[in-house]
């Protein structure tokens, strides 16, 4: 009457086969989306920070005199900051997504088991997001409007 | 020979077993993920509206951002924008340095990191509270009004 009393005889016949796992169990961050999102989370986020820094320094020009804040102002209607522009909005873009899907994985218990899916739902709000912002912009800069 | 400083089989770690204690990274933790969710509704705000409609790139100048700033919303706004964005920003590269410096090279920039973000917190909130939307001229029909009253 222990728990610890040998089994029967006669093993059961079906044990199925353990399943051929292609990561170990239990990784979020090793491999595939959940290590590439991660690593699109940090080059943007740095990426972001930068701006901000220099957003906040040119910001504050308005402090000082229109004419200042003017000129520099101006340089951020120029091609090549307007495509700088596309990739700034991109980059927010990504991070803020994933950023709320790291929200989820955290929160939610259905979380981790959804963190691959969450990527791609993601990715496609992320395409979206730039259909919709993209081509409007690009006419700003470009001069069609 | 005493038992009295063996931990109970199972305890968390001695440093973890104060109760109480405030703990920074769990409070920077909960930060990133606060912030995060505020800072979309935020920047996506700020980016529609300067970028999108009724701004876009091409028409911004000082008189926009005078016009805009004459709204005390946009302040609060705008400086909800400077705090939370910053130091979420701020806290996550140092996740960054700390991952990536060591030794006397991580300190340097640690402490560059957070005198950094001190000086434009502070300047950026002298900036958005002293503000006058009246220092130049603009062609914004309701702001000529507020200014020819001052």
């Amino acid at each position: 009457m222990t728990s610890q009393a040998a089994p029967p005889e006669s093993p059961p016949a079906s044990v199925p086969e353990p399943r051929k796992r292609r990561l170990p169990a239990g990784t979020l961050y090793r491999g595939r989306e959940g290590m590439w999102s991660w690593v699109l989370h940090r080059i943007t986020g740095t990426a972001i920070f930068f701006f901000l820094l220099v957003h906040i320094l040119d910001t504050s020009l308005i402090r000082i005199s229109p004419e200042a804040y003017d000129a520099v102002i101006g340089t951020y209607k120029t091609p090549i900051m307007g495509l700088g522009e596309v990739a700034l909005v991109a980059a927010i873009g990504l991070h803020a997504l994933n950023g709320l899907r790291i929200i989820c994985i955290d929160m939610f218990s259905w979380g981790p088991k959804a963190q691959r899916v969450m990527f791609w739902v993601a990715i496609g709000l992320w395409i979206v997001l730039l259909i919709g912002f993209v081509p409007r912009h690009l006419m700003h800069v470009f001069g069609g409007e | 020979m005493s038992t009295e400083n063996i931990a109970a089989p199972r305890s968390p770690y001695l440093s973890h077993r104060k109760r109480n204690r405030f703990n920074i990274e769990k409070w920077g933790w909960i930060y990133m993920r606060v912030s995060g969710v505020l800072l979309v509704v935020l920047i996506f705000g700020h980016l529609f509206y300067n970028l999108i409609f009724p701004g876009k790139v091409s028409i911004l100048d000082w008189a926009f951002v005078a016009g805009k700033l004459a709204n005390p919303i946009w302040i609060v706004w705008d400086l909800l924008l400077l705090w939370l964005a910053l130091i979420h920003g701020a806290n996550g590269m140092r996740t960054l340095i700390n991952d990536y410096a060591h030794g006397r090279f991580r300190t340097v920039l640690l402490w560059a990191l957070g005198a950094t973000t001190a000086v434009l917190l502070v300047m950026g909130t002298l900036v958005l509270t002293t503000f006058d939307p009246c220092l130049g001229d603009t062609d914004n029909a309701e702001l000529i009004k507020i200014c020819a009253a001052q």
